[in-house]
């Protein structure tokens, strides 16, 4: 067991390189795309990632497809009165100028109907639909079933 | 020597200001330092996930950590429970003192996915429990937290659950303490549970 909690804490430590790429399009930059390991392929995957928007005009994520999940949807954690809830979320606005992040606790993609079970190492391409930027595919890397976000340089 | 009237009435009023204000000085030191306040002591009574009955009684001694979720739940549930394990892991020796426990909010499908699987992913230490319906909201309404089964077409099998998100700290004694907010670090929850233990 000691063995186990090592190999997790250093690959926490390890700096992983698929999700400290950045990816643009257009006026956005995609960076820090990453998911969590799963427990086999019947529990529903997670997506995170983060989009800035160095443009003067505002953009909204408005789909996500991957060959990793029959089902993948946008959702967003809401904590209303001391209660957590999922609401399908129609649209993320990316406005002008700003950051968006899909991150735990909030925005994120939850990936239904997995085809396979994610492991930690693996990575899988997800599409990202904009309202105005179209389209661009991002290299999902899987972090740990623990990890709360990638480890990169830039990430403080 | 002789006072006039006015002179009188000035003392007096000089002499019941100063009692006054004495008395608003004294006053709050003399408050009991602790409110006495009905005692708050959640109970459950849930099978874990090879059918054994557990109740608070088993656990005398050691601080609990409670938290209620389903399996499926792709980000409130794991997102605490890597905290959970977190502090665990940082706890060192003193992690002896301490039970984390997953109660299920959606036990028939949890258990049916596996629920000791999903436990151990994230720390062996971690106990999982799922009743049956009749025992799943006695718990809940025990701890006064809530949760409710919502019916989302898009969702896996159909429904989703929406839940009190928060992590609940019991004494050894088996008394609340406090709950730890969702999305609390592992390094504030261990802050405050080191000189606890």
């Amino acid at each position: 067991m000691k063995s186990l909690i090592l190999s997790a804490l250093l690959t926490l430590s390890a700096a992983p390189v698929l999700a400290c790429e950045t990816v643009t399009l257009g006026d956005l930059n995609i960076e820090h795309a990453w998911s969590r390991a799963t427990i086999g392929a019947d529990r529903p995957g997670v997506f995170y990632v983060e989009i800035t928007n160095n443009g003067s005009t505002d953009d909204a994520l408005i789909g996500i497809a991957t060959p990793a999940a029959g089902m993948p949807m946008l959702h967003e954690t809401v904590v209303t009165d001391g209660v957590a809830s999922m609401p399908h979320a129609m649209s993320i606005p990316v406005p002008a100028g700003e950051s968006v992040e899909l991150a735990p606790g909030g925005y994120h993609g939850m990936l239904m109907g997995l085809t396979a079970t994610l492991a930690e190492g693996d990575s899988f391409p997800v599409t990202l639909s904009f309202q105005k930027s179209g389209e661009v595919v991002v290299n999902v890397e899987v972090l740990s079933l623990r990890a709360e976000g990638p480890d990169c340089d830039d990430a403080n | 020597m002789r006072l006039t009237r006015l002179q009188k009435i000035l003392w007096a009023a000089a002499g019941l200001a100063t009692l006054v204000y004495g008395l608003l000085v004294l006053l709050p030191n003399r408050t009991p330092e602790a409110v006495p306040q009905a005692d708050f002591r959640p109970t459950f009574s849930l099978p874990d996930a090879e059918g054994r009955m557990r109740t608070p009684a088993e656990f005398a001694g050691q601080h609990l950590l409670v938290f209620f979720g389903f399996t499926n739940c792709p980000d409130v549930c794991p997102t605490t429970l890597s905290e959970v394990a977190q502090v665990m892991d940082d706890l060192g020796d003193d992690a002896a003192l301490v039970q984390p426990l997953f109660i299920s909010i959606d036990p028939e499908r949890d258990r049916r996915l596996g629920l000791a699987e999903f436990t151990a992913a994230f720390h062996p230490s971690i106990i999982g429990l799922a009743g049956d319906e009749a025992q799943t909201r006695a718990a809940a309404d025990s701890f006064r937290i809530f949760y409710a089964r919502e019916g989302d077409t898009a969702a896996p099998d159909g429904y989703t659950m929406s839940h009190s998100p928060a992590l609940y700290l019991i004494s050894p004694e088996g008394d609340w303490l406090r709950q730890f907010t969702y999305g609390t670090p592992a390094t504030d929850i261990l802050a405050d549970l080191q000189p606890r233990l």
